[in-house]
């Protein structure tokens, strides 16, 4: 049996349902695009095209949640089904974005540039935990109008794992799909083998930007999956109460599910968040809260409730250094997110709310995945009889250690976490210098490293990626691409 | 021929397949391989191959002790075979063990005990509870030049002392090199009880049991 836990009862999934319905006629949802705006209209929504707000009325709703699929496949750049998006299944993939990243050396915050996006890349390739790679890190060696292409740009040419992603801009969006495309083989190809996932990202309440909505319009057109990240602070932006969120999640991810399906129906879309409870003492947005892991939980009983593939922001911490705080908050939220289903959770390796990622935190999170992945696992019968006949066989010999079933299961059994957890003697720990997790986290990160080994890409292929990602820097200035770090 | 049996042997010792081992050793005296080479061809690669794939982190202790279990098996067949050849392994020594008195736990002790003996050494384990004077007659009747001393405990540890303690009154301290282990043992009390050393895993027992004798 899988274990699984539930926040909400039956009765209380559809009181949300029923008020995230109710939202989104009164006082309806705001659409800053008017091609979505006309979708909506031609749908039989009462559109406001002045104040840019649509009201839309249950059936139209419903028909879109029945359009929409609920699974499909992430396929890695071998043409492999590799993340599967639907059910109870549990993927993870790091944080998305990171606008720092920590120094090794310094432990302080520091602007990325190409050299460690490139390295992220690789420690996620060869992290067996880490299901997808996502556009972690935002480069600042580039100039901004291009950073959320070239970091797709830096993870194709370095990976075999799919992708989660998202564009910046409207007009960067194209560029993003070129590269996909071509990676992908064709724009056929790319449709019926997706290997990257586009998060787009609601403004609460209630609110779909011109930006964000033509990105989720435009991934529709082309069949590219979506990931509705809808991110309701509990308190600030929405109510406080963990159901009253989870309501207006309910009803932000819907008006997106609408508005995909509209513009093209049977596009994969995924219901998705990044919520959090409003810290009343700083005024911050802690990932790292209990709250913050209820309120995705709780919406990703909806949306499984709705039929709908599911993702989560899960896994994060708020802490500035990889401490006591960081270990505590990413293993909470993972583990929750695990036990709740949630088909991607995103968030290894990033800290400080969610703006910086870690080399050494992503190495540490990929050992809780681990166990993560073990506890859903759950318990097996294996033997039948379960132990009788490997009892009495013993009697009363402790020699089980010795035993081929012993060599049989114990790796399957158990998670074996890499070196980096430390479960030796006191002894040994202070022979082998009395190193923190944060040190042994660094030793991994070295290892890792070094016994990667450079993606199988054609040279044609990675020339034809680079002649795409040049073209978009010399439209922003940028006559030559950062070089690119020794493999 | 020869080479591919002692070739079988050596993979699947190294396989973990225990019983196929035993079988290949059988089948390599029947085709009339000299017991020596069959110990020093097929199952010694196969144990220092097990050795560092442990090394390495590739292999797990059920891996490391089936192994040794198997080439413990495999010697009970060609004991008897060295003998009526007037022939003797040469051995790195002979070990007395046992968890000391007052302790019983088992598993660490047992694991040293069985790679000891998987790597050649003259294993006599007296179990656990053990006390001094049982480990001082063991030590004199098979002439053992070493003696490990196992104990899981703090309150258990000063039996390790008081061992060594007998030893020098039974006269034979001179004899036997003492070698502690434990989960809370370290250096500092190995060398505050007289000990001469001390090991923190059961690879490591092997590697100072080479060194003292």
């Amino acid at each position: 049996m899988r274990p699984q836990f539930r926040l909400l009862t039956d009765e209380l999934v559809e009181r949300i349902i029923a008020e995230g319905f109710e939202l989104l006629m009164d006082p309806g949802v705001r659409v800053h695009n008017d091609e979505a705006l006309e979708l909506l209209a031609d749908a039989g929504a009462q559109v406001d095209f002045d104040a840019q707000v649509a009201h839309v009325p249950r059936p139209i709703v419903e028909d879109a949640l029945e359009a929409a699929h609920s699974a499909f496949h992430l396929y890695d750049l071998d043409g492999e089904p590799a993340v599967h998006y639907g059910g109870d299944d549990v993927q993870f993939d790091p944080g998305s974005a990171a606008i720092t990243v920590l120094d090794s050396a310094s432990q302080e915050q520091r602007a990325p540039v190409t050299a460690d996006f490139v390295k992220f890349v690789k420690l996620v390739e060869t992290l067996p935990q880490l299901d997808a790679q996502s556009t972690a890190i935002v480069c600042t060696d580039v100039p901004q109008e291009i950073s959320d292409l070239y970091r797709l740009y830096l993870a194709l040419i370095a990976m075999r794992k799919p992708i989660v992603t998202g564009a910046f801009r409207k007009d960067t969006w194209w560029t993003m799909k070129d590269l996909l495309v071509a990676v992908a083989g064709g724009k056929d190809e790319l449709a019926a083998r997706p290997i990257a996932v586009f998060d787009v990202c609601p403004s609460p309440p209630l609110l779909w930007s011109d930006l964000t909505c033509q990105n989720l319009i435009d991934c529709a057109r082309h069949r590219i999956p979506s990931q509705l990240v809808s991110m309701p602070l509990a308190g600030a932006t929405a109510p406080v109460t963990i159901a009253g969120a989870v309501v207006q999640h309910t009803a932000e991810c819907m008006s997106g599910v609408t508005i995909c399906q509209l513009a093209n129906r049977g596009a994969p879309i995924v219901w998705g968040g990044s919520p959090a409870v409003f810290d009343m003492r700083e005024g911050t947005t802690p990932m790292g809260a209990v709250g913050t892991w209820m309120i995705d939980c709780a919406y990703t009983e909806v949306g499984k409730a709705l039929g709908l593939p599911t993702h989560a922001y899960l896994g994060m911490s708020d802490a500035k250094v990889v401490d006591a705080q960081c270990g505590l908050e990413s293993a909470g939220g993972a583990l929750m997110g695990a036990l709740a289903g949630v088909n991607m959770i995103s968030g290894a390796g990033m800290m400080d709310f969610e703006s910086c990622q870690s080399f050494e935190k992503l190495v540490i999170d990929a050992e809780i995945i681990g166990m993560a992945k073990r506890l859903i696992a759950g318990v097996e019968p294996r033997d039948d009889p379960l132990a009788l006949t490997l009892m009495r066989e013993l009697g009363h010999r402790a020699e089980y250690l010795g035993q081929l079933h012993t060599a049989k299961w114990f790796s399957e059994e158990q998670y074996i976490p890499s070196s980096l957890i430390d479960r030796g003697s006191l002894d040994s720990w202070v022979r082998k210098g009395r190193k923190t997790a944060w040190e042994r986290a660094q030793d991994r990160v070295e290892k890792l490293l070094a016994e990667c080994e450079p993606p199988p890409m054609a040279d044609d292929l990675r020339e034809e990626l680079r002649a795409i990602t040049l073209s978009a820097a010399q439209r922003f200035g940028m006559d030559e691409l950062p070089p690119l770090p020794e493999a | 021929m020869s080479h591919d049996i002692l070739e079988q042997i050596t993979r699947t010792l190294v396989a973990c397949q225990p019983d196929a081992t035993v079988d290949e050793t059988r089948r390599a005296l029947e085709a009339g391989i000299e017991p020596l080479a069959i110990i020093e061809q097929g199952l010694v690669p196969g144990m220092e191959t097990v050795g560092e794939k442990f090394e390495a982190g590739e292999y797990f202790l059920p891996q490391m002790v089936i192994a040794a279990n198997a080439m413990q098996e495999a010697m009970a067949l060609l004991e008897p075979e060295l003998l009526a050849r007037h022939q003797a392994l040469e051995t790195p020594g002979t070990v007395v063990i046992g968890t000391v008195q007052g302790d019983i736990h088992e598993i660490g002790k047992s694991l040293v005990a069985t790679m000891l003996s998987a790597n050649g050494f003259r294993v006599h384990d007296l179990g656990v509870d053990v006390s001094p004077g049982a480990f001082v007659d063991k030590a004199k009747e098979t002439k053992a030049g070493l003696l490990g001393l196992s104990a899981l405990l703090t309150t258990t540890m000063a039996a390790q002392r008081e061992t060594i303690q007998a030893l020098e009154e039974a006269g034979i301290r001179e004899q036997v090199r003492v070698m502690v282990g434990g989960a809370p043992v370290t250096p500092e009390w190995a060398e505050a009880i007289g000990a001469d050393g001390h090991a923190d895993d059961a690879v490591g027992a092997v590697a100072l049991a080479r060194r003292l004798t």
